[in-house]
Parts: structure tokens; sequence; C-alpha cells
């Protein structure tokens, strides 16, 4: 059997700077969380990224990264969001 | 698989068009509680309200920070206090005694609002019923959280006049009571016509006797993606503004859906249902008023209005019915005025009167909501403004609501502040005409003709 997953949206916005995607992915990795995809746009110079993370493997709790990411969030100077995928698959699939 | 302009455009509902869900409530049946000793019964209710809802508020916050949208408000319903206290209460001090104990279980639980003060008189007044609504302005004066509702008529049964008479100097008593805070009490009190068994929407909010011991319904929200959805169709047909709003309508009831199965699961109690209404706030850009403008009148009360409004209505109804397959309450477009900046600018402008608002809710949920009038209109006005709106939900099979604010010591054009949610309003006029010939005749208007199915 496939081992279950725990799909999160990994949202990023905020002014483009060197090495805000090497950061994120470095925190994720640290902690156990497996990226699955990623988009990137700049829109009006504004870097706007999300990525589709599998959580199952990770040992912290879903509070707790999304409280460090936020947390990592401000100190790149970007706007961190993490939230289970459910509530875009509701929304934008029948 | 999700991609990134689906997620951005989640975002940007909740991060700039004020989409949240706006209530969680939990309804609780308090009829295992009755007993012929009061206290006994006071003890019986606070304790099964303080363990039901014992996680409530942290499997609400729980959920927000998984999905990052705001849940604005938990609540509680209960059986009607009329019903629950008949048996231990002999007179309306009794009745405020169990609003005390409803009022400290909301503490304790921290819930903003404790719905089911209640009684339920569309035919007839039982002795614990009139003694439940004689003690309304106490209670609601003795409280902070406690909300109040009576049902005063329905399709089924017609109007009790008897009822609606003792409402109009109730909620007259009510904001003599409550003076000190604008009258504050009134806001917290609602008549009813075929009052819903599962509305989570608070002033109203009570847990039928048709319902389980405990299920979680949620209210969701919105006027403000609805708005910005239609701000990018201006000038089409009304094909495609139906169409947008549908869809809108489908998505903000995903969202509600999705959040109601998760509190359903994390607190081990049932999912009842949706309620799908457009509920307002006064935060700018969170306005039913605002997407009326949209669809193309300048202020809501304009020529069109009703036909904009009964447009809305349906066109959310039936993409929320898509979203989920319980859908209940109360749900439809909510036109309260205080709660509403769009609304309250419409009054202010001199383009929405009490007689505009009242053909309004022939086509909407739910009625007269949060309406300040003048201190001085006589209790028999009031009664009469109730009777029409309970007529329109009588004939027209559907929910209909007063929630009037007869503001003490303020007239016509006085702005009165409630805080919060409930917002502030212009005292609107009232039609000065008397009608106490009609109110003070005994009994009840029977039931319509077309409520004869059998």
């Amino acid at each position: 059997m496939e081992p279950t997953m725990d799909k999160a949206i990994i949202t990023v916005v905020g002014k483009d700077t060197v090495g805000i995607i090497a950061r994120v992915c470095t925190y994720l990795a640290d902690n156990g969380v497996n990226v699955l995809d990623i988009s990137q746009t700049i829109v009006s110079g504004f870097f706007n990224m999300m990525m589709i993370v599998d959580m199952a493997g990770a040992e912290k709790s879903f509070a707790d990264i999304s409280a460090e990411m936020d947390e990592l969030g401000s100190k790149i100077g970007v706007s961190i969001k993490c939230q289970r995928e459910e509530i875009f698959e509701k929304m934008h699939r029948i | 698989m999700i991609n990134i302009w689906e997620v951005n455009e989640t975002n940007e509902m909740i991060e700039k068009e004020n989409l949240d869900v706006r209530t969680i409530t939990l309804g609780i049946s308090l009829l295992d509680c009755i007993d012929s000793d009061l206290e006994r019964l006071n003890r019986k209710i606070y304790e099964k309200i303080t363990s039901t809802a014992r996680d409530l508020v942290t499997v609400g916050r729980d959920i927000e920070n998984n999905y990052c949208i705001p849940i604005v408000n938990k609540r509680i319903s209960v059986t009607p206090i009329a019903l629950v206290g008949a048996a231990a209460c002999r007179s309306p001090e009794d009745f405020v005694s169990i609003a005390k104990t409803l009022d400290e279980a909301a503490k304790k639980t921290g819930v903003n609002f404790i719905g089911g003060y209640s009684a339920l008189v569309s035919k007839g007044m039982t002795a614990a019923d009139e003694n439940l609504i004689r003690s309304i302005p106490q209670a609601l004066a003795a409280t902070e959280f406690v909300c109040s509702s009576v049902n005063v008529g329905s399709t089924k049964t017609g109007i009790n006049m008897d009822a609606v008479r003792l409402m109009g100097e109730i909620i007259k008593e009510t904001a003599e009571a409550t003076k000190e805070k604008d009258s504050l009490g009134c806001a917290k009190l609602v008549v009813f016509c075929n009052a819903p068994d599962d509305n989570p929407f608070m002033a109203g909010a009570f847990h039928g006797v048709t319902e389980a011991d405990a299920v979680v319904n949620v209210g969701v929200s919105g006027p403000g993606v609805v708005k910005t959805a239609l701000e990018k169709v201006r000038g089409e047909s009304f094909e495609v503004l139906c169409e947008t709003i549908k869809k809108t309508a489908f998505k903000i009831t995903r969202v509600g859906q999705l959040v109601a199965k998760e509190a359903s699961a994390k607190l081990g109690i049932p999912f009842g249902i949706i309620d799908l209404s457009l509920a307002p706030t006064p935060a700018v850009g969170d306005s039913v008023a605002d997407i009326l403008h949209e669809i193309g009148v300048d202020y809501a009360g304009a020529p069109g209005t009703t036909a904009a409004l009964a447009l809305l209505n349906d066109q959310v109804k039936k993409g929320g019915i898509m979203a989920s397959s319980y859908v209940g309450g109360l749900s439809g477009a909510f036109i309260p005025v205080s709660e509403d900046q769009g609304m309250i600018d419409a009054v202010r402008a001199g383009a929405l009167s009490l007689e505009k608002l009242e053909a309004m809710t022939c086509v909407c949920s739910v009625g007269l909501d949060m309406i300040a009038v003048p201190g001085s209109t006589k209790a028999s006005s009031i009664s009469g403004i109730i009777a029409d709106e309970m007529a329109i939900g009588m004939i027209n099979q559907k929910t209909t609501a007063v929630r009037l604010i007869p503001v003490i010591g303020k007239d016509v054009g006085e702005i009165v502040e409630f805080g919060g949610l409930l917002g502030y309003a212009p005292i609107m006029p009232v039609n000065s005409f008397d009608c106490s010939r009609f109110v003070d005749r005994p009994g009840r208007i029977p039931a319509p003709v077309h409520s004869f199915k059998n």
C-alpha cells in the first residue's frame, strides 16, 4: 500500500530577492517536508510562488511548521502561508 | 492538481474580499435537563452546555490555522427555554435565573453568543411561554451573551396576534431596560414567523426539538467576494450576471461545508446544515447593499432594488445547493441596516425607507433586521410592523423576522452605536398613523388557504 499523503499548499508572496526559494526549501528539507510541485511567477516585480508539499514525513505538527514558516517569511521579508490542501480542492473542483 | 491561479484566487478572497466563515454554531438539546427543581435545572443546564461545548472554541481556532480562513464567531444554540423551564419556572423571575445560567455557560465556553432564550407560540401560549416572554426585558438587561427569539406565527398555524401585541410591549420594555446602552437589548431579540429549527445565525438561533442531542451548523458569508466577482462583469447580460453569482456562491459554500465537516469530526458531533446566507458586516467591502449597487441600482432602495435582490437571493441558493447537500437555516441574503455600511449609506442618502425594506423582505431572508427607530415609537406601532412582516412570511411560506430597536431618548436622524458586528445605525422614521384598533383585537389570524395541503 502507498503511504498516505498529508498535502499542504505553501504560498510565498513578496518583493523578489535572492535566495527565497533556497531558504524556504532548506527549511522544508530540514523538517522532513517533501516538495511535490512548485510553480512560480513574478507579477509586477512581486515574487509569487506556490508549492504543493507532503507533510506526512514531518516530525513537527502542522501548527508548528505553519508558525515557523511565518517567522521565516518575516526574516526574508515575504509573506509565507501554509494551508491544508482541501480548502482549494473543495473550492475549485466539483 | 490545484494550480497557482486557483490558490491565489482563494487567498485573495480571504485577504482582500473579507471571505470568512461567519459562525460555527453548536446546537445543544436541553430536553434531558428538565427538572421541577429550579436550582437543579440550572445546574444541569450549565453542566450540559459546558461539557458539550468544551472544545468548540479551540476546535474553531484549529480549523482557522489549518486553512488560514477566519471563523468569526463560535456560538451555541439551545432548546427553547420556555420548554426546558416549564416544569420549574413559576414566574418571569424564575426564567431570568436560567438566562443568567446560560450567560455563565457562554462565558465559561468562550463563545460570543448563546441563543435559545426562546418561546414558540405560533398558535397559542402556555403559562410558561408567557412567563418567558415577560421575562425577556429583564433577562436581556441582566446578561451579556444571551439572545432571545419568539416565533409568533407560521404558514401552518396562522399568526398569534395576542403574542404579536405582547411582543410590541416587550420590545419597548427591553429598550427601556437597556436604555443606558442605546437600547442594545433589542438587538438581541427577534420575532419570527416560520422560524427554522437549525438556524446558526444570531440573534434568532435556537436548537429545535426536532434536532438530535447535539449538532454542528455552519453559517457562511461572503458579500465582498460576490461584489468583487460582479465588478468583472459590468454591463453584461443577466445570464452572465446570474452565472457569476452562482459560481461564487458555490465556492463560498464549499468552504463552509469543509469547515462544518472538520468541526463535526473534531468535536465528535454530527454535522447538521450549512446556512447559505450572505451575511454582511459593517466592514467596508462586506456589504449586500454594495452588491445591489454593483448589479445596477445607485443605492439600495432605488427602483429595481427588489428585483435585483430577488435575483441575487435566488442565484446564491442555486450555487449553494450545488455545493452542499444539507442546506438549511435561513439561507438567503441578509439585509440588516446597522450591520451593512451600504445600507447605512442608503438610509442617510434618503434612498431607503422602512416600507421599501419591508418590500425587500418579500424576496429574501430574513426580515426587518437591525433597524433603529425613535424611542417614542408606540408599542402598538411596533406590533403593527411585526404583524405586517409575519403576514409576508405566512403567505409566502418563508421565514420572516423583525429586529427593531426603539432607541430610548433618540429621534430620527440621530445615530446609534451598538459596537462590533452589530455596527451603528441612523434612526429611521416610522409611519406614525395609529393601528391600535387592529392590534388590540384578541385572538389569532387564521392559517392561509394554501397551508391546507393534506
